[in-house]
């Protein structure tokens, strides 16, 4: 089966980004295909590599980038609500005038029409987050 | 591009998330896929489409007029909560937009009857 994965809240305060990743990993290992992991809302703090949790917690944007670089994951982070919240790529910290960027690896940052292009090509939608 | 049946389910009221706005865009953007469009406004989100919102004093923009403009972008087919106006004392003039109002079992069909529904 084709997914699309939508992550809607931040890491660490709710446990909708581990349930997402759990997830994600879960339908990879059955052999299903995620054509994509669309980060929303509050959900765009997941891509930030800043993140920096105690050694005996997970990383859980580390994870992420991982699982991209392990299966070629398409980790897309929906633009509107990234710059809201202070999540940058080089070119945009530039563009932008700013003095920092922090986008972790494995991660791009897209608009809407990814998601929607996204699930007009998967199977199913699969929403993390209330 | 495959057209699907796409279901906006909205239900939150206008202001204290960012939900209401982020539904606004979200329709806006989706309707240049050229998908099947449908609106549902169910329990605080009906408020979303209450006429008269003023934001002034909160500082948050009030972006009620969207919805209006929605007809432009050929944004249609607008559902409400037949039991959800009740339980709220809204009526059809009070809303900013013509909304068809439906049971809540009738709105489990539509759920059933779109491809996808974005939620929020």
């Amino acid at each position: 089966m084709k997914f699309v994965i939508q992550v809607n809240e931040g890491p660490y305060q709710h446990q909708t980004a581990d349930s997402a990743y759990q997830f994600t990993r879960a339908a990879l290992a059955r052999g299903h295909e995620v054509l994509r992991v669309f980060f929303y809302h509050d959900g765009v703090n997941n891509g930030t590599r800043l993140t920096s949790p105690p050694q005996d917690d997970r990383d859980i944007v580390g994870r992420w980038s991982a699982l991209a670089a392990e299966h070629g994951l398409d980790l897309v982070i929906c633009v509107a609500a990234a710059y809201r919240r202070g999540i940058l790529d080089e070119s945009e910290m530039k563009r932008l005038g700013k003095d920092a960027h922090n986008l972790a690896p494995g991660f791009r940052i897209s608009g809407l029409g990814q998601l929607i292009e996204g699930v007009v090509l998967a199977d199913r939608l699969v929403v993390f987050g209330d | 591009m495959k057209i699907k049946k796409c279901l906006y389910v909205n239900r939150r009221a206008p202001y204290g998330t960012s939900y209401a706005l982020e539904a606004i865009d979200m329709v806006l953007i989706g309707s240049v896929f050229d998908q099947d469009i449908s609106l549902l406004f169910i329990d605080d989100g009906l408020f979303q489409l209450k006429k008269g919102q003023d934001t002034a004093d909160v500082e948050i923009k009030n972006h009620s007029p969207a919805y209006r403009a929605f007809e432009m972008y050929d944004v249609e087919k607008i559902y409400v909560s037949k039991e959800a106006m009740a339980a709220r004392g809204l009526k059809r003039a009070d809303l900013l937009v013509d909304v068809e109002q439906l049971s809540d079992n009738r709105i489990k069909e539509l759920m059933d009857e779109h491809d996808v529904i974005f939620s929020f």
